[in-house]
């Protein structure tokens, strides 16, 4: 073995092309067969439009939610056993409460970083269902969720749903005042379900409210169940998006059996990556100067006592707003109550909304006939009848949102609680139906106009010799017309003008 | 699916000379916005490098957040530049392959599962049946333990309350109430005597006691004796979602819900007069004994709270 003199190069020749990492890629395809499936997912394309970032703030303020809830749950004990609070927050010194209210008060303000993590944890809650919401949206108005994608379409709402529920159960964590009478009202809420309710409130929290096994019922929950689940659909949405490829708005050299844009490795991969690290930055600096949930003000849960302002997490407050305005229409007959001031804006109302949202994918398909597959996107403006369906429901959503706020609006423009009452009633009825034709008539008129969108350009009205005038327009301008390279395929191997050997040199460098 | 694939490899064998337009920057001036992105990343390094001193010192939270959000924010921006202004501009382009595969694939696919697999059932059908109804009946059996240990069946429990015949209204403390103890416009939160530290005393059983006047009052026909020297006791469970009915407007004679805003006039019997409480508030019946105590004459009269399926 002696004689065998090891030099750098010949070390690396026997490395072979790549070196040590095209050794390692070696070793793992000789047992996983991943060569090619991987190479072809680094080649994957992502087109470069803003609208498809809006799914990536909803992913990566899950990781967030992921990260910083496992920090809270190494502090956070869900029980509701009673203890007298000795912590470091002095105006609460010797004060009884629960062990979960009194655990959240000291992951406040004696666990280091504490504080911090609980206000990104909440504040990445606000943005992920806020993200969701805006990415739901993009997919609608595009239409994107047509065939093929109608199962992503799917997982989306079931992964909508589990976020806003997982998102109330989080938040009933704490076991403070605000918080216990969100707890209360969802039980009264289930209890209203005709039939059934009274056993699924008992089954739900083992007993009457509030009893002593809610907590730790809706901990387990929280932490693992549902987010487990949502892990889970998150993974099969990302597959299937892998699977069927993007969607792309049409365009220059875009058809539907191609997607153009940006590949995965490296460009797209340190687009992602840097967004993940501005999105969970951003959260950082919300959850660092915008307080939120301060629940060692409300103080801790007593089911007769009541703070003034009571209201929900920003995504529960159209349920809210619903249950506000609905008028007190009990039903009583045959010896049986049916409450329906609850069941029907807090138990039906909202089955319909996201009933409708899992069916519209077939009702819209069931309506143009449509069957065939789809890869390119739809301007909005160029469907006008979905869009202004969209937005109608949307206007009346938002106006229960508004709604949930009656008490605030008649303090703040000193008008009677009953005259906001009656608006609100107004506004909800009728805002689809004048939201629907005003969206309408916006996106056709849109549609019909050739070039909307770019800037105008101006006409140039000349004189002739003959003193006739001719008007002509003048060209775009320049950053309007679109000055993309014709697209070309990830290249397989890169020409480099230098040789990529060494030249052989004289001097071996000796290496034992 | 294997057709399509070498199909694929063939198209994108291709290379690029390094000087293609495609793999050129989209910056115009590279040098200096690599120099801006250097100079972003490092602000963004030392950010983070401060969260780790922030953190050592035990900094106040919002220094913590500063730093790391700061700091992840930073290198956020400059990664998303270099990949923007500095690597391969593209645009690039992928076919996408039919995702259908061939007909003889999927007869062969339905074939195994209705030929192969039906076939095997349609011969032993009594077999099929056994192992579909075991099953099926495991699946029905095993959500009765699942749901059944939950919790306890409702049975009467939410029609009742602790008050009793004779139960002394105490306060929060544990103090009871005496005839003398609230002025005309006061009022109280009571509980049956013992249960006022308890979950089931304070989430049920907590009513508000409020003096009316100085006489014996009566809030609706056939309660005339329910109110004794003024004394009038109503159910704190708000009958929309059972919020307690916290706020008492001395002037308007209301109890007003936070929740939803619905009102409740004490002097009729609380009955609602706005919002989307559907009942009157369930009213306690009253009496003042010798020594001058007040207590319940009996539990109430209806369920207290909101509105479920077996109340009448
Ligand atoms: C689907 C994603 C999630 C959402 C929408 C969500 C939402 C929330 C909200 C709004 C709160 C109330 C925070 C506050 O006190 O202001 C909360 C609390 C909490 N969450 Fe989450 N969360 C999610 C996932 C997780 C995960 C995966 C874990 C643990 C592994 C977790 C652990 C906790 C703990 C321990 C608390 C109670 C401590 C506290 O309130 O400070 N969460 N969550
Ligand atoms: S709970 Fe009282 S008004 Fe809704």
């Amino acid at each position: 073995m002696s004689d065998v003199v090891v030099t750098k190069r010949s070390k690396k020749q026997a490395m072979g092309k790549y070196g040590r990492i095209g050794k390692v890629l070696d070793e793992l395809d000789d047992r996983l067969g991943v060569a090619k499936g991987g190479r072809s997912f680094l080649d994957k394309i992502f087109p470069d439009h803003w609208s498809f970032m809006l799914g990536e703030i909803a992913l990566y303020s899950f990781v967030v939610l992921l990260a910083t809830g496992v920090f809270l749950s190494l502090y956070y004990i869900p029980s509701s056993a009673i203890v007298t609070y000795h912590g470091s927050y002095l105006p609460l010194d010797g004060q009884s409460m629960t062990e979960a209210y009194a655990s959240t008060v000291n992951l406040s303000f004696a666990v280091r970083a504490g504080l911090l993590m609980r206000q990104m944890h909440h504040w990445a809650a606000d943005i992920f269902i806020g993200a969701m919401v805006v990415h739901m949206a993009r997919v609608f108005f595009t239409g994107a969720f047509r065939k093929p994608r109608e199962l992503n379409w799917t997982i989306g709402v079931t992964l909508l749903t589990l976020a806003i529920v997982n998102g109330f159960l989080g938040y009933s964590l704490p076991d403070d005042l605000v918080s216990g009478t969100g707890i209360r009202i969802a039980y009264s809420i289930i209890l209203s379900v005709p039939l059934v309710g009274t056993y699924l409130a008992f089954f739900v929290f083992g007993g009457n409210f509030p009893g002593t096994a809610v907590l730790p019922r809706f901990f387990i929950l929280h932490v693992l169940v549902v987010p487990g689940i949502m892990l889970a659909l998150v993974a099969a949405h990302m597959a299937l998006l892998v699977r069927q490829k993007h969607t792309q708005f049409p365009g220059e050299g875009r058809t539907e059996d191609n997607v153009v844009g940006t590949p995965m490795f490296p460009v797209f991969m340190a687009k992602t990556t840097g967004f993940m690290l501005i999105v969970t930055g951003v959260t950082a600096l919300l959850g660092a100067f915008a307080q939120i949930n301060p629940i060692w003000q409300f103080g801790p849960y007593d089911a007769s006592r009541i703070s003034y302002a009571v209201q929900p997490d920003w995504y529960m407050a159209f349920l809210d707003g619903a249950l506000r305005i609905f008028p007190a229409w009990s039903f009583h007959s045959f010896g049986h109550t049916i409450p329906l001031e609850v069941t029907i804006p807090a138990v039906i109302f909202p089955g319909l909304v996201f009933g409708l949202a899992y069916a519209w994918p077939a009702l819209e398909r069931f309506v143009t006939k449509d069957v065939a597959m789809h890869n390119l996107l739809d301007r909005p403006s160029s469907r006008p009848k979905r869009t202004a369906a969209g937005v109608a429901v949307l206007a009346a959503i938002s106006m229960l949102f508004i709604a949930s706020s009656t008490d605030v609006i008649a303090n703040f423009f000193h008008v009677s609680l009953n005259t906001v009452l009656w608006s609100m009633r107004v506004l909800v009825l009728i805002s689809p139906f004048v939201a629907y034709p005003i969206a309408y008539k916006i996106t056709s008129e849109l549609h019909a106009t050739r070039g909307s969108g770019k800037r105008k350009t101006a006409n140039v009205v000349t004189r002739t010799e003959e003193g006739e005038y001719v008007a002509t327009a003048a060209p775009a301008y320049a950053d309007d017309v679109a000055h993309d390279l014709a697209p070309t395929p990830v290249p397989q191997f890169i020409e480099t003008s230098q040789p990529d050997e060494e030249p052989e040199s004289g001097v071996r460098a000796i290496d034992r | 699916m294997s057709e399509h694939h070498e199909h694929r490899t063939a198209v994108s064998l291709e290379g690029l000379r390094e000087d293609d337009p495609h793999l050129q920057p989209a910056a115009r001036n590279p040098q200096l916005v690599e120099r801006v992105i250097a100079l972003t990343l490092l602000v963004g390094v030392v950010l983070i490098i401060g969260f780790g001193a922030a953190y050592w010192v035990n900094a106040a939270p919002w220094t913590l957040g500063a730093t790391m959000g700061g700091g992840l924010f930073f290198l956020g921006v400059g990664l998303i530049a270099w990949a923007k202004y500095l690597m391969a501009r593209g645009p690039f382009v992928e076919e996408r392959h039919v995702l259908a595969t061939s007909q003889d694939d999927r007869d062969a696919f339905a074939a195994a599962i209705v030929e192969r697999g039906g076939g095997v059932v349609k011969r032993r059908r009594v077999l099929g049946g056994l192992v579909g109804g075991g099953l099926g009946a495991f699946g029905v059996v095993a959500l009765f333990p699942l749901l059944r240990s939950l919790g306890p069946l409702p049975k009467g429990t939410l029609f009742h309350t602790d008050w009793r015949a004779g139960s002394f209204a105490v306060d929060i403390t544990g103090r009871r109430v005496r005839v003398g103890d609230l002025a005309v416009g006061s009022i109280v939160t009571v509980y049956p005597e013992g249960t006022q530290n308890t979950d089931r005393g304070q989430a049920v059983d907590q009513t508000v006691l409020i003096r009316l006047s100085n006489e014996n009052f009566t809030t609706q026909k056939g309660r005339e004796s329910w109110g004794p020297m003024g004394y009038v006791a109503y159910s704190k469970l708000c009958t929309h979602l059972g919020c307690p009915v916290g706020l008492y407007e001395q002037q308007l004679q209301l109890l007003v819900c936070p929740c939803h805003q619905s009102m409740f006039n004490v002097n009729n019997g609380a009955i609602p007069n706005f919002g989307p409480a559907p009942r009157p508030l369930p009213q306690l019946p009253l009496y003042v004994d010798a020594a001058g105590y007040v207590r319940a004459q009996s539990d109430y009269h209806e369920p207290v709270g909101p509105g479920f399926w077996e109340r009448a």
